[in-house]
């Protein structure tokens, strides 16, 4: 038995998938296909004359250790961010999910970070945490810890660290609200007389029913932290102090605007497209299969 | 000894909405209780405050002797099965029935006796290692009921467990909850909007009306004696015929022009008293033109049910539905004589509704 509707001619699917298929081509086929020619030309400094170079770009790249200190700022940064942004919005949306009263201003209120521009968020973390001006880092200071981010590598990437979780929270939580909401009633009422306490109850039946979203966020989180985070590095630390903040979205940007190395600024672009295609398609994989129970 | 005793047991939710306005009723050990009502009634909010799920506004439960009130659902001793099962998603079978068991610390090789008992008691053995989501409707009702069982409660609590089932495997499922309540010997409440349901399975009927309970009783009792027009036209199917009427003396109503002889009336009550004769499509009797008593009945169409038929008209102009078994009376006929045995005649006050027979 036929089950979908089908056109006889290719001419109206073609026209209805054309837009789709113009603004992918333009924005990405397009970009991603100049970047990888450009990953394998080197220009020199004044871009009077271009070579063609094969995989000479990626050699050095692999060559140079400032690339694998950006690797590893990444990895800390990400599972930082991830980790803390996660759990935390995880704990806000069960809140919310009990609470009844003044639930709706609540949840508009934990949803506001969400709109504002990372740059935006940069700066607001920086005002706080400023060694000279913030008021909490004067805070910190007055407890005897000595903070300057601006000095400091730790110091630094604790706070963009900060910025980037806090931003993200609120996205995590309108997912795992909606989860914790399409859990049926009657299953955690069930759970409830067979004898399960909140904690167990919320380890045994809650979070494993929650995974599928879990997992979800986890993806788009890891995501958001490699590339959505340029703007809040960019107006906090710029990468430093001395390139302990730089991940490698920020050094594609800082070799290639900065350091006018467009051919590795290029390869490291094709490394990260390699990347964020691979954590997709696990995503689209584990989502078709595990997902649904 | 599982009693299970509601005393004056109110609910009120924020807002002053009244969802159940003092029920008061025992199930002695064993019973089977089932509270039948139209939604709404205020029958699954009266289980959810026995189960514990909802907290009690005012009155007492108490099982075992035991007000359980400030009880946590875990700890009054109770198992429930949900309309939607309610089954873990995430776990097997065997998990599924396994978690009460282990959120109470029983030891492993005890749990794992019970779920196997449990199992072949239900004949699911074959199933221990299934998903909820890769079993029929009717398997994931006995893996709900398998849940309730290995804990071996005081009560079992049924909410509507089998209305999302289709027609033929719910008859087949009640026979079976029935032989299983009766074989475990356990206490049960069964809250349903079924009648057939509530009339097969109880030996104690509650029939449930806008929060107030408006008959309690066998079911045989619920239905030969309805204390009530609402419980008259509920219990019964097709339900009962409905008739305005006027007390023409002692044991007789006046149906229009016609005299009906009612057996269980109240006596002294004034000529003239306006009333409602109630009269079971199936209790009607054919009689013969000029029968004393002969009420005639004019025929409008026929509904075939196979056994029987229920033929539609009018009497004393009133809408009226008689039932006979297919082929005692002619399908052509227009205009029948009818009777009814007085013992069979019910008759409630026009007003407040309630049956007006012998003390």
């Amino acid at each position: 038995m036929q089950k979908n509707a089908y056109f006889r001619s290719l001419t109206i699917p073609l026209l209805l998938l054309l837009p789709q298929l113009a603004i992918t081509v333009v924005f990405f086929y397009w970009p991603a296909s100049q970047a990888v020619w450009q990953s394998f030309l080197l220009e020199d400094a004044f871009g009077t004359s271009t070579q063609f170079v094969w995989f000479e770009n990626y050699q050095s790249l692999f060559a140079d250790p400032g690339y694998f200190k950006a690797l590893r700022n990444t990895a800390v940064f990400s599972t930082f961010v991830c980790v803390f942004s996660l759990s935390i919005a995880l704990l806000f949306a069960v809140m919310a999910d009990r609470q009844i009263r003044g639930a709706e201003i609540y949840k508009t209120l934990l949803i506001w970070p969400y709109a504002v521009a990372p740059a935006i968020a940069g700066v607001l973390w920086i005002f706080m945490f400023d060694p000279s001006l913030g008021m909490l880092a004067r805070g910190l200071q007055s407890l005897g810890i000595a903070w300057n981010p601006r000095l400091n590598g730790n110091d630094a990437m604790t706070l963009v660290i900060l910025a980037a979780t806090w931003k993200q929270i609120s996205y995590n939580f309108l997912f795992f609200l909606a989860g914790l909401q399409s859990i049926p009633k009657s299953v955690i009422e069930a759970a409830v007389i067979d004898g399960a306490r909140p904690m167990r109850r919320f380890w045994t039946i809650i979070f494993p029913l929650l995974s599928p979203t879990t997992f979800f966020l986890l993806v788009v989180n890891i995501v958001y932290v490699f590339f959505d985070t340029f703007g809040i590095i960019d107006t906090v630390t710029g990468g430093g102090p001395a390139g302990a903040t730089e991940t490698l979205v920020y050094k594609v940007y800082s070799d290639g605007k900065g350091g006018s190395n467009l051919g590795g600024s290029a390869a490291q672009s094709v490394i990260l497209l390699v990347m964020v295609i691979a954590m997709t398609a696990v995503q689209f994989r584990f989502i078709e299969r595990k997902v649904n129970y | 000894m599982a009693q299970v005793t509601l005393s004056s047991v109110k609910k009120v939710y924020a807002g002053g909405v009244e969802a159940v306005k003092g029920v008061s009723f025992d199930i002695p050990d064993g019973g089977f209780c089932v509270l039948v009502g139209p939604s709404g009634c205020g029958k699954s909010t009266l289980l959810r405050m026995v189960a514990g799920l909802e907290t009690i506004s005012s009155g007492e439960v108490s099982i075992s002797g035991r007000v359980v009130n400030q009880i946590e659902p875990a700890d009054r001793d109770i198992a429930m099965v949900f309309q939607n099962y309610a089954l873990y998603p995430h776990m097997s079978v065997y998990d599924n029935m396994a978690y009460g068991l282990r959120n109470r610390g029983t030891p492993k090789d005890e749990i794992e006796k019970r779920v196997k008992e449990a199992a072949r008691i239900l004949a699911i053995e074959g199933l221990l290692e299934r998903r909820p989501r890769q079993l029929s409707g009717g398997q994931r009702q006995r893996v709900a009921m398998g849940r309730a069982i290995v804990r071996k409660p005081q009560v079992f609590l049924f909410d509507e467990p089998l209305s999302n089932l289709d027609a033929k495997l719910r008859v087949q499922m009640r026979v079976e909850i029935k032989k299983l309540q009766r074989a475990l010997g356990v206490t049960a409440i069964y809250v349903t909007h079924d009648q057939v349901e509530a009339m097969t399975l109880s030996d104690k009927l509650v029939v449930m009306n806008g929060g107030q309970v408006e008959q309690i009783g066998v079911p045989a009792e619920v239905y030969r004696k309805p204390a009530s027009r609402f419980v008259a036209t509920f219990i019964g199917s097709p339900p009962m015929n409905l008739l305005p009427a006027a007390i023409d003396g002692p044991g007789i109503v006046a149906l229009g022009d016609a005299l009906l002889e009612a057996r269980d009336l109240k006596q002294n009550l004034a000529s003239g008293t306006k009333v409602e004769v109630g009269l079971r499509p199936e209790d009607i009797e054919i009689a013969s033109e000029g029968q004393a008593g002969a009420l005639p009945f004019d025929v409008e169409f026929i509904e075939e049910l196979g056994a029987t038929q229920l033929f539609h008209g009018k009497l004393a102009g009133q809408p009226f539905v008689m039932q006979a078994a297919t082929g005692d009376v002619a399908a052509e006929a227009r205009r029948l004589w009818i009777s009814v045995d007085p013992d069979r005649v019910h008759v409630f006050d026009a007003q407040s509704g309630i049956r007006l027979g012998r003390e």
